[in-house]
């Protein structure tokens, strides 16, 4: 078995006195996709932000290829994320700058290439996400899913070992949503990247996950690959399967108490 | 039980007043190294930002500048003159326009005008880009948002606002004058005379080293009420409305200081 490129291990983080994360541990291999699934709110997004060092964990060892991302200096932290692709649930496109120098800027800050490179390969990467000719327009000009694929585009500008995406199809439509699992997919055969993505789309998840992680209040309720979480008898995961919702328990005193409590 | 109320809640601001200098200082602390150890260890400054900034800040706000110095250096010439004229000695409303405009309301309104326009907009600009991400996203493309955002503004600061007092001096000058030879019926050479004799390279200098310092106040508070933002749009205006009154607060009374520094007779 190949070393794992990420590896996180007993995990912990909490906002406040809230916990999020109570002890995530688990391994990343290179060129697998891994969907890490969850209902809102269940710190799938926070797993995802603390990988790449934004947030720092109240315990617990990040490491990429081998280097902890939480007692790394700057220095050694900028060279991982260097080569690391991050795109945001929104998109995060800094709306001062147009689509192509958004794709441009990680090239323009850390390569010592001449503009007219950077700009060829600015089209490439646009190209690669469909936005061919779309360089010169402002992200606020763009819809939702083509800002999606812009910030696709940044985020693989610097041909990175791993991509990571927050929530790429929320609030798309579905075929936009399916053309961004596609391109998600038609990227990882072109650039041989691992992929982390982080969703709680069931009909995205069978299309790309290689293995899937379920995460349940701050803890893992399943990991495994698509065929192990089909046969999982697991409540919770046939719960997430079929789309069920919540059973509703009414206790009518319980009720009657939350409403008159002071 | 209303008094021990009263005490938690002024302990508690007195507690928040510290946090907030501590991390305005490190902010600031932080910025000069972006500026001024940085480029030496191969991060260098981006000029082209800086300039960008230096135009927004700087040549956009020659008019207003210009225009409300003008007046104030007339209504400084008319209120001297009332004074003055009682003792047949309105010669010396050049004196005090001279001197006031270059040694206090030059600087001063400089300062004002800018932390109004600009540093409200260093704040928005921030606070903006924290609530979309932009400022999360910087960071994960190995940028770090001090270095990327503060540093050309603050450079810009620092360059244009002593620019802008020497223009709002002048113009300041001029306003006196306009008053003068229309109203006071002074020649104008012997006004021009009686400026030069009274303005001392000190007033000059004086008013130049303060708005140095006026301009990293006002880029320093206008850079951390944006990062300082929380929660969305309404954090946005909260910040910016903040970065106005406290950058011109702390431009005053670093005023005081200043002119204790200068100017004190004790």
């Amino acid at each position: 078995m190949t070393e794992p490129i990420i590896t996180v291990r007993d995990l912990h983080t909490s906002y406040g006195h809230r916990k999020i994360l109570k002890g995530i541990t688990l391994d990343i291999y290179p060129r697998e996709t891994f969907v890490i699934l969850g209902r809102s709110g269940c710190g799938k997004s926070t797993l995802l932000r603390h990988l790449v060092g934004l947030n720092k964990p109240d315990k617990g060892q990040i490491l990429i290829k081998g280097i902890d991302m939480v007692t790394a200096s700057e220095e050694e932290q900028n060279a991982l994320l260097r080569k690391m692709g991050l795109l945001f649930q929104n998109g995060a496109l800094f709306n001062s700058m147009t689509v192509g120098e958004n794709v441009a800027l990680p090239l323009m800050e850390h390569t010592p290439q001449e503009s007219s490179t950077i700009r060829i390969m600015t089209r490439l990467k646009l190209g690669l996400v469909g936005l061919s000719g779309f360089e010169n327009f402002m992200p606020s000009q763009l819809s939702g899913g083509m800002k999606k694929r812009a910030a696709l585009a940044r985020a693989i500008t610097m041909d990175p070992d791993i991509l990571l995406c927050d929530e790429p199809s929320a609030g798309l439509d579905p075929i936009v949503a399916a053309g961004i699992d596609q391109l998600i997919l038609k990227l990882k055969t072109a650039l041989r990247m691992t992929i982390v993505v982080v969703t709680h789309e069931m009909a995205s998840v069978f299309m790309i996950a290689d293995r899937i992680c379920l995460l349940h209040d701050g803890e893992i309720k399943f990991l495994g690959t698509q065929a192990e979480m089909r046969q999982s008898k697991d409540p919770y995961v046939l719960q997430f399967i079929e789309r069920r919702a919540d059973d509703e328990n009414l206790d009518p005193d319980q009720y009657l108490q939350d409403l008159m409590a002071e | 039980m209303t008094l021990r109320k009263t005490a938690g809640h002024s302990g508690r601001k007195l507690v928040l007043f510290f946090v907030h200098a501590a991390r305005m200082s490190s902010l600031a602390l932080q910025s000069l190294s972006w500026i001024f150890l940085a480029p030496f260890r191969g991060k260098p400054i981006r000029w082209g930002a800086t300039f960008v900034q230096m135009v927004r800040i700087g040549v956009e706000s020659v008019p207003i500048v210009s225009v409300i110095s003008f007046c104030v250096g007339l209504i400084i010439a008319m209120q001297a003159a009332y004074q003055l004229e009682r003792f047949g000695a309105t010669i010396y409303v050049a004196d005090l326009v001279g001197v006031s405009m270059c040694r206090e309301l030059g600087p001063l309104i400089t300062a004002i005008i800018i932390a109004g326009r600009s540093g409200s907009a260093i704040a928005a600009e921030i606070g903006t880009m924290k609530v979309s991400e932009e400022l999360d996203a910087l960071q994960t493309m190995a940028l770090n948002p001090i270095g990327f955002l503060v540093a050309p503004r603050m450079i810009a600061m620092m360059v244009v606002v002593p620019c802008l007092t020497v223009i709002a001096d002048f113009v300041g000058i001029a306003g006196g004058f306009v008053l003068a030879i229309s109203n006071l019926k002074i020649a104008f050479i012997a006004y021009f005379n009686q400026t030069a004799e009274a303005l001392l390279a000190k007033d000059f200098i004086t008013g130049l080293v303060k708005s140095f310092f006026f301009a990293i106040i006002i880029a320093q508070v206008g850079a951390y009420q944006g990062f300082n933002v929380q929660g969305g749009a309404e954090g946005v205006g909260r910040s910016t409305t903040t970065s106005v009154v406290v950058s011109i607060f702390m431009v005053i009374l670093a005023d005081l200081m200043f002119t204790m520094l200068f100017y004190s007779t004790l």
